[in-house]
């Protein structure tokens, strides 16, 4: 992963059983709360999306977002990779969570749909997560990290 | 054919050392079966029957000779000797042992291939026209399109997790030789009334447990932004596809539930959002796959005819041959229906002849055929006979492409878990019945399709005749369906009634194409005259 | 009867539990009587078979028959590969499987 360096990287020191973080602020402290009670309550700033959830109807409030949890609540369910995609795509930069049955060899693709941080309901064996993470050498499309594709690689 | 860079040998080689690791891992005991399960799955191996099968990928159904020397030499070292040709233009073997697997996948990876993405809820292996590159009546080879959405699905983060498998099919001719409609997504390449090159967008077809024929969404969709539509159709599905139903999963539910119109609407309002986002590679990309596609160096002046003076020889070439696009060639089909074989399934040894006659007589390339055949693309007319002795001799002359005796078969019980009753007996059932009867030489163009279960590999409900192998209270039981099409006439077949046993289904087929026989109007073809008088006096045929 | 089945982690080859291991002719299949979900339990902690579970089979001459042509064919083999049957087909024959 071209934008990952391990020794950035917040190891299972986090608050909130955050295993992995990708960012360099400061990690919010905030209870994430459903999208119906995000809607409703104009001050909260921190939301979970359910698989469910239109993630479509965050779009009007990224700014007061400081952190969005993307639940996996099985990992063969992957519409949080979208959800994730596509609140980069509208330009949220907040921290972006994922949450719930996240595994080893999901990371690398969760991490180019976006998400910085990573709190797994089992905690994750730390070297293989570190290999999982590398394990792409290059990337065919563009998404929502930093990697360059390889048709910009043949092409400038 | 298209050729690895650094960066796509990269990309095989990397996953090629993933499931290194990850078959050690699981050998080692660090992994549960339940774990390890989806990651070999990522990687087309299945537990079947008897052991373990990996499905092998072939993009667009296209191999170079020197990659079918290597299916071959992978059928002796890995297999039992031979490979089976799928419904999806791919390879499978049956007999693989986990622990040779990551050994397997680096000596298909040193041919540019690999097993990516040819099982899991996951885009697959891309489809496409057999005759792509040679046939006479296309727009243009359809093939660099496919290739490029290869690359663009292989290992795409978003889509790695869908609702369920997604197929992919690319054509750019009237006729569908690739059942485009029967796919998630086919895409034919056509051209608009300026000239221009565009996509034609159908989805939501499929068959399976409900099968539906795509609707056109977006007539025509510039190929510049091809990867971005093809992206949004794929975002709008893994947000909205059924994940609580793993038989509703499929897009052609969601495409049916929410109806065309309103589907269209959202893949549209995700497209305009997406071609804002930098997702479609540049057209120089593009234009780089195309120049792997050039045409051969075709021969000028050559004879246009052949000596026919050998009648076995005269009707292989009417029944397998087909136009070329260049004066002088041809494309011929090698039948892997013998009369009384397994369809699809090659020995190594004509895995190895097959390579060495496309080196020799089709500018080195061959193609698998969702039929299950293969094609030599581009031989001279002059040269047939010879192809055809060298066919003849090992097994691989029999002339009856999409006759009666040209049987898609799955698996079936035979080799599969998934399987409710055994459809290569039935196949091979059926087609020693028409040799024996000779009736099979007087039927015309019939496509009979078998599945072992509802899952559909065997694309029954596509076929003019179609049977569905069901249990029935423990015993193996057959249904019969008429009246399916996967071509440009695309439709699905109906069920006649009550099943039968293995016996009853194979006299039951004989039924139908005798009564087609005293009914048919001058040049119908069965599926014509089925369409003509309706399903009733074939009923009171069979249980009247 | 109750028979386990099971396959070889390594190979995916079929494995009936004879009493005391694992064996690819299902004339060694043992009774595992109410033993069954122990027996599968521990044999699948310990990694000496994969996938397994227990099926109904019935006592015959030849040995245990399973109930379901599913597991006839996968303790005999391909029906259209004779030649790659498991040794057992010959002493059962192919009637055994339909």
């Amino acid at each position: 992963m071209a934008d990952f360096d391990p020794d950035v990287t917040d190891l299972g020191t986090g608050r909130d059983e955050v295993q992995f973080r990708f960012r360099d602020d400061e990690q919010a402290d905030v209870a994430a709360v459903t999208v119906d009670s995000f809607l409703d309550q104009a001050d909260a700033d921190a939301v979970r999306i359910e698989p469910g959830d239109d993630t479509r109807d965050l779009l009007p409030h990224l700014g007061r977002l400081r952190l969005v949890e993307v639940n996996f609540p099985s990992y063969t369910d992957g519409r949080g990779y979208s959800a994730a995609r596509l609140l980069r795509e509208h330009g949220y930069t907040g921290e972006l969570r994922a949450v719930g049955d996240v595994l080893v060899d999901q990371l690398a693709y969760m991490r180019r749909c976006g998400i910085d941080s990573f709190a797994p309901d089992r905690w994750l064996d730390e070297a293989a997560a570190q290999k999982a993470l590398g394990i792409l050498p290059e990337v065919y499309q563009s998404a929502a990290d930093a990697s360059t594709p390889i048709w910009k690689l043949r092409h400038g | 054919m298209y050729q690895y860079d650094q960066h796509d040998q990269a990309m095989v080689q990397a996953r090629v050392e993933q499931f290194r690791d990850q078959v050690q891992r699981r050998l080692d005991g660090k992994m549960t079966e339940d774990q390890f399960k989806p990651l070999r799955l990522q990687n087309g191996l299945y537990q079947q029957l008897h052991a373990y099968m990996l499905r092998v990928a072939v993009p667009y159904g296209t191999l170079s000779s020197r990659q079918m020397h290597a299916l071959a030499d992978i059928a002796d070292k890995y297999d039992r000797g031979y490979g089976h040709f799928t419904t999806r233009q791919n390879i499978q073997y049956n007999w693989i042992k986990l622990e040779e697997t990551p050994d397997l996948l680096a000596d298909l990876a040193k041919v540019e291939m690999h097993a990516i993405q040819t099982s899991g809820n996951c885009i697959r292996n891309i489809s496409s026209d057999q005759y792509a590159g040679a046939a006479a009546d296309e727009v243009v080879d359809p093939r660099p399109y496919a290739e490029l959405l290869r690359q663009w699905s292989t290992f795409h983060p978003e889509f790695a997790f869908l609702p369920r498998k997604f197929k992919i099919a690319v054509i750019a001719s009237e006729q569908d030789r690739a059942a485009m409609r029967l796919h998630d997504i086919g895409i034919n390449i056509v051209k608009n009334e300026a000239g221009e090159l565009g996509a034609a967008f159908y989805v939501g077809g499929g068959m399976g447990r409900t099968p539906m024929i795509a609707p056109c969404i977006r007539e025509f969709v510039p190929l510049d932004q091809l990867v971005t539509y093809a992206e949004s159709v794929l975002r709008v599905y893994n947000r909205h596809g059924r994940r609580d139903n793993k038989y509703k999963a499929r897009i052609k539910i969601l495409v049916h539930e929410t109806g065309a119109e309103e589907f269209t609407r959202q893949v549209e309002e995700e497209f305009a959002h997406l071609l804002d986002q930098g997702v479609e590679p540049p057209l120089a990309e593009l234009d780089r796959i195309r120049s792997f596609f050039q045409q051969p160096e075709f021969a000028t002046g050559l004879s246009e005819k052949a000596d026919r003076s050998d009648p076995e020889f005269a009707l292989w070439i009417d029944r397998n041959c087909s136009p070329h696009k260049v004066p002088g060639y041809v494309s011929a089909a090698i039948s892997l229906k013998p009369v009384g074989g397994i369809p699809g399934d090659a020995s190594a040894e004509q895995m190895h002849l097959m390579a060495d006659i496309a080196k020799e007589y089709s500018f080195d390339e061959c193609r698998v055929t969702h039929a299950q055949n293969v094609i030599l693309p581009h031989v001279e007319i002059g040269k047939l006979y010879e192809v055809w002795q060298k066919l003849e001799a090992a097994g691989l002359g029999t002339p009856n492409l999409d006759q009666v005796g040209d049987i898609i078969a799955c698996p079936g019980l035979d080799y599969c878990s998934l399987a409710n009753a055994r459809s290569i007996p039935v196949a091979q059932k059926i087609s020693e019945r028409f040799d024996e009867t000779g009736k099979g030489d007087v039927l015309g163009e019939l496509k009979l399709k078998i599945s072992g279960c509802i899952n559909a590999c065997g694309h029954h409900h596509a076929g003019h005749i179609g049977i569905l192998g069901v249990d029935r209270k423990g015993t193996e039981n057959y249904q019969l369906l008429l009246g399916g099409s996967e071509a440009e006439d695309v439709s699905l077949a109906k069920i006649t009634g009550p099943g039968f046993d293995e016996a009853g289904i194979v006299n039951a087929v004989e039924t139908v194409t005798d009564l087609y026989l005293a009914q048919r109007a001058d040049g119908e073809r069965f599926l014509d005259t089925y369409r003509r008088i309706g399903m009733e006096p074939f009923k009171e045929a069979l249980y009247g | 009867m109750k028979i386990l089945t099971g396959n070889d982690l390594r190979s995916g080859a079929v494995l009936w539990w004879t009493g005391n291991g694992w064996s690819i002719h299902i004339g060694d299949a043992a009774d595992a009587g109410d033993e069954a979900e122990t027996i599968l339990a521990t044999e699948s902690a310990a990694r000496r078979v994969n996938d397994a579970y227990a099926i109904d089979a019935e006592e015959t001459p030849d040995g245990p028959r399973p109930a379901h042509i599913k597991d006839r064919v996968r303790a005999l083999g391909p029906t259209v590969r004779p030649d790659l049957a498991v040794p057992a087909a010959e002493k059962v024959g192919w009637d055994w499987v339909i």
